[in-house]
């Protein structure tokens, strides 16, 4: 089963020094947005990492999962407005709040499957996205400037980049191993019946409801810390962490990266918000000699190209990313 | 007189204008092989979908060990010790024949949230599942993908996954179907050896087969049982006779 030297596991590796080593070379090249767009490509990872959880092992596809990133951003931003900075607090308060949320959430949505699934879970992210735009004294829909990072103990100091940017990688990399140990535990096996054939599952013998229900919370809670990070990062939170595009994208990573694999959502986010990056400037430097001015207009248009780039992945690689480097995929 | 294992009463249900069980009674005894026959759209599958509670019943009573079980769901149904197989193979397919196995010993080894050590290398699980392969001559196909297998190791592994659960009743509902004459003798060849030991409700089109193992055969047409018995004494009926065994033999010869 463990091929060790498959070219996925070459590039996992290449990919991990990489993200290592990246604050130390973005310093000599004297690109600091290096470190701020590569924190982010972390945290969104994370992001798909749990979502991964349910949609690629547990066959749930949550077209509402950004809503964590929402709440869990706002649980940080309130709290720090209302004066409570400690880190000890907002970040367990942003887990807890995600995780809760999510049991409701799933409590109903998965007594439904296929798109009334889809619906509900986007009908309840896009709840939770209306009453953040009605939330007066936080900003409603301009956002909440969050004037200060999350403040731990000792040295400790997430205002530094270079250490921010590490502790995301850690958490990122904790999350991985931690989805690694869940998808293959006895849990697991139960989730992935459970996608395979659910009907079976219960023949067999399975309360399969409970089972779906906790891998669905825990992923909202995974998400929910992601949500903590990525308000720190940014220093603001507003409803549009959580519009309906934002679980788009998330799923985009998903399938991009490849379903049901370790890494898959790492590789999809990396690519993904990179290509965001790197497009428009292409298509800005290719056309400028030939359009002139309208050349800076065309590239905001960078979603032409990377359209027909996911259709071709969903068609011809189902595996995404991880599919293609890990050679024939099962199936 | 032996115990009851299987008693349904006055089992009914109804789809639209359809009447899929019309006033089902039936016991079946611990340790008989009982077999259900009838022609298409008898509402045999049906009747199976019940007695496993994937289909609620409109109205009627099951009872299974002495319990009422009428509105419990499938999977207190299957720790109860009542297991199905599927008539269209219903397994895994991106688990291996293993993986299959292993899920359904998994099922009742306790509860499931155990969240942090490898379920694969869990010896626990692995072997009683190597063993349920072993039994119907599997074995060899232990790691292979289900869907790689032929459809006759995908029967055989649909009844192992069954097995695998410990079960004290089996509901097979069409176990030979699609099979070719000498996996359909393998599988007679199991299902003798497995009577003395268990329980079993049988659906099964294979005439040859029911009659060869059948303790008892009951006959249902358009959801109703015409005739219920010995073998030898439904062979000689003249209702099942008229409505489904000379059609058959017409359609044999």
């Amino acid at each position: 089963m463990n091929h060790l030297f498959m070219p996925r596991n070459a590039v996992v590796v290449v990919l991990l020094l990489l993200l290592a080593a990246l604050p130390l070379y973005a310093s000599l090249a004297g690109n600091p947005f290096l470190v701020t767009l590569f924190t982010r490509i972390l945290i969104l990872a994370m992001a798909a990492t749990s979502l991964n959880f349910i949609l690629g092992y547990g066959g749930m596809v949550s077209f509402g999962h950004a809503v964590y990133l929402g709440i869990g951003g706002y649980a940080v931003g309130i709290l720090a407005f209302e004066g409570v900075a400690s880190g000890f607090v907002q970040w367990p308060l942003a887990i807890i709040a995600c995780a809760l949320f999510a049991l409701v959430v799933g409590a109903l949505s998965l007594r439904t499957r296929g798109v009334y699934f889809i619906m509900i879970t986007l009908a309840f992210a896009q709840l939770i996205y209306y009453f953040g735009v009605g939330l007066d004294r936080y900003g409603a829909d301009d956002g909440l400037s969050i004037r200060q990072r999350s403040a731990f103990a000792g040295p400790i100091d997430l205002s530094n980049r270079t250490q921010f940017y590490y502790l995301c990688l850690l958490l990122l990399i904790a999350t991985i191993y931690v989805t690694w140990h869940l998808v293959n535990s006895r849990f697991g096996m139960v989730l992935q019946g459970s996608r395979s054939n659910d009907r079976r599952m219960r023949a067999i013998g399975f309360p399969t409801f409970r089972y779906r229900l906790t891998g669905f919370v825990i992923a909202g809670a995974i998400c929910g810390l992601a949500g903590a990070l990525l308000a720190n990062h940014t220093g603001f939170i507003s409803p549009a962490t959580m519009h309906w595009t934002r679980s788009g994208d998330l799923i985009v990573m998903v399938v991009l990266g490849g379903m049901a694999s370790s890494f898959g959502p790492l590789f999809g986010a990396v690519v993904l918000l990179t290509l965001e990056e790197a497009l428009p400037l292409a298509i800005r430097t290719l056309a400028t000699p030939l359009f002139g001015d309208v050349a800076v207009r065309m590239g905001e248009y960078w979603q032409i190209l990377l359209g027909p780039l996911f259709l071709l992945v969903v068609l011809f690689a189902r595996g995404g990313i991880d599919g293609l480097l890990a050679g024939s995929r099962r199936d | 007189m032996t115990d009851v294992l299987l008693r349904i009463e006055a089992l009914s249900k109804r789809f639209g204008g359809v009447l899929a069980s019309d006033a089902i009674s039936l016991e079946v005894p611990a340790g008989e092989l009982h077999a259900i026959i009838g022609p298409n759209g008898a509402g045999k599958t049906t009747l199976i979908g019940q007695l496993a509670g994937e289909i609620a019943p409109d109205g009627g009573r099951i009872e299974f060990a002495k319990a009422d079980i009428t509105r419990l769901p499938a999977w207190r149904r299957s720790r109860l010790g009542l297991a199905r197989s599927f008539q269209i193979t219903s397994l895994f397919p991106d688990f291996s024949a293993l993986d299959n196995v292993a899920l359904a010993v998994q099922a009742h080894a306790g509860h499931s949230f155990r969240f942090w050590r490898d379920a694969r290398s869990e010896p626990g699980l692995r072997e009683p599942a190597r063993a349920a392969l072993a039994r119907l001559a599997i074995a060899e196909r232990a790691d292979m993908l289900v869907s790689r297998l032929s459809h006759g190791e995908q029967r055989q592994l649909e009844l192992a996954v069954a097995l695998a659960t410990r079960p004290r009743m089996l509901l097979l509902d069409e176990p030979m179907a699609g099979m070719g004459p000498d996996e359909s003798a393998r599988m007679v060849a199991t299902l003798r050896e497995l009577k003395g030991e268990l329980t079993i409700l049988l659906i099964e089109h294979d005439m040859e087969a029911v009659f060869a193992l059948a303790d008892r055969i009951t006959v249902l047409v358009y959801g109703r049982i015409i005739a219920s018995g010995a073998p030898e004494a439904i062979r000689a009926d003249e209702k099942v006779r008229e409505a489904y065994l000379g059609e058959q033999e017409a359609g044999n010869a």
